[in-house]
């Protein structure tokens, strides 16, 4: 039996940069105990792997460096979730506007810096159906935007001219910041894909 | 400013956690830092070790050469203000960079103000010695603090003395029964509203880098160790013999700075560090770290 069989069902938060700690405290308050992961032995066996926010070509180096790149996409092509927000969506995207991309597992276009510098940062709040019935505070922070995507992608918001989050049956993508809000919506949901429902 | 932009601003900051912050002083130099992995750059005309040594005025870079390195890179990109020179910061609001440090590595322009930080919707960093320091400054508005540290010198003595300065005085306000905290708020120069909130915290508001100092990979883990949450490498880089390597190696030991096996293999074979300085030999009245209060 696969170990993401078991009935626990770990999940990891990527550990190499940016806003790790905010994904763990959420995962704790829905009582769900985060694995730090950096190196390539953690990521085995786990359910799912949360792709924090930070700087995405800081994150790709320090994947490149410590040899995790293969652990990820091994263990994504075997069944984990994966879940990228701001810099993590940049990390999953197929195709980045202007330069390589990284782990490309999703089929999404991405183009980094979408709004402009930080004085352009905002915060709003929106219904996402799939997500919970009532709004949703999103944090965008120097934030990149999904410009297209694949057929078999889902489109779970689009605002203006771009798309803020996306899905697929094993990952998703949110050009915000879940992790920043009190709401823990999204983090359920994640845990939800990852097999891990969450009744509180 | 809106409190939800003063989150915004201290949100960034959260993001950029873990990571390098690295000095430049052209668009060369901010693609090396970049490629490196840096998670911000800060654009200046000439490093702490130059400004040093030049002496003078040492004032904001020229908005041309900022505008340059903003153009190729895609990483925040950071500037310099003088110590209460407001219109230099709203110069810089102006140029849309991401955020403002206001750094006592410049000339300051006021000995007795500060910059009213939250007059302005950009985010701005401040440096620190203290507990007091820091949350005075946050208090004005900064939505992220660093160590000062002595700029420009190789040496990390000083920003070791600032990190464990604030480390103790945040155990000892922690450990202080409410009653107390007047007290202690005054005769340490702490805001109180920001004395309860570091109290409840256990650690400051807003995220706290090391700066002032950091010249090799080793230097970067032991202020992670200390519970920094990222570094600021002012001359430590490009002021090196091998500043690609360097700042690499930086890079890899801030990320694993809890793990001697990795930060072993970061510090080897980079070159030599840039030359280092006694702060002892260096007269009173040329320290950075005493500017602001």
């Amino acid at each position: 039996m696969n170990s993401r069989e078991n009935l626990v069902k770990m999940i990891g938060v990527l550990d190499l940069q940016g806003g790790v700690i905010e994904h763990l405290n959420h995962l704790k308050s829905l009582g769900v105990n985060g694995r730090q992961v950096k190196k390539p032995q953690d990521i085995v066996g786990l359910s799912g792997l949360i792709i924090p926010g930070g700087e995405s070509t800081c994150i790709s180096k320090l994947i490149n460096i410590f040899g995790l790149r293969k652990a990820i996409t091994e263990e994504f092509n075997s069944g984990m979730k994966i879940w990228g927000t701001c810099a993590g969506a940049i990390l999953l995207a197929k195709n980045i506007a202007g330069e390589a991309p990284h782990l490309a597992l999703m089929d999404i276009e991405i183009k980094r810096n979408g709004f402009g510098s930080q004085l352009d940062s905002f915060g709003l709040h929106a219904i996402i159906k799939p997500i919970s019935p009532r709004p949703i505070p999103l944090t965008f922070i120097r934030a990149p935007k999904i410009t297209r995507v694949g057929t078999d992608v889902n489109i779970l918001l689009r605002i203006d001219d771009y798309i803020a989050v996306a899905e697929t049956p094993g990952a998703l993508a949110t050009v915000f910041h879940p992790e920043l809000t009190a709401n823990l919506s999204f983090h359920r949901y994640f845990l939800k894909k990852c097999g891990r429902e969450i009744v509180q | 400013m809106s409190s939800n932009r003063y989150e915004l601003n201290v949100q960034l900051a959260q993001m950029l956690k873990g990571g390098v912050i690295m000095d430049v002083t052209n668009a060369k130099q901010a693609k090396i830092a970049e490629e490196a992995g840096a998670v911000a750059v800060m654009a200046l005309e000439r490093v702490p070790a130059d400004i040093r040594k030049d002496g003078g005025v040492a004032r904001m870079s020229d908005p041309a050469m900022i505008m340059e390195i903003k153009k190729s890179v895609t990483i925040p990109v950071m500037a310099k203000a003088r110590i209460g020179h407001f219109v230099e910061a709203q110069i810089l609001e102006a140029l849309k960079i991401d955020y403002i440090d206001e750094s006592e590595v410049l000339t300051p322009a006021d000995e007795e103000c500060h910059i009213d930080k939250s007059k302005f919707s950009i985010p701005f960093v401040c440096g620190a010695r203290n507990l007091g320091e820091a949350l005075r400054r946050i208090s004005e508005g900064a939505a992220m603090i660093r160590t000062k540290g002595e700029a420009g010198t190789g040496n990390i003595v000083e920003a070791v003395r600032h990190i464990r300065a604030i480390n103790r005085e945040i155990r000892v306000l922690a450990g202080l029964p409410v009653e107390e905290i007047t007290s202690f708020a005054k005769a340490n120069g702490l805001p109180y509203e920001l004395a309860l909130k570091v109290k409840e915290l256990g650690r400051l508001p807003v995220v706290n880098f090391a700066a002032g100092g950091i010249a090799t990979p080793a230097d970067a883990a032991l202020m992670m160790q200390f519970g920094c949450d990222g570094i600021f490498v002012g001359s430590g880089i490009f002021k090196s013999t091998n500043p690609e390597a360097r700042a690499r190696a930086i890079v890899k030991a801030a990320a694993y700075f809890n793990d001697p096996a990795k930060i072993l293999e970061a510090s080897t074979a980079i070159g030599d560090a840039m030359p280092g300085l006694e702060i002892s030999e260096i007269p009173k009245v040329q320290l950075l770290a005493g500017r602001g209060w």
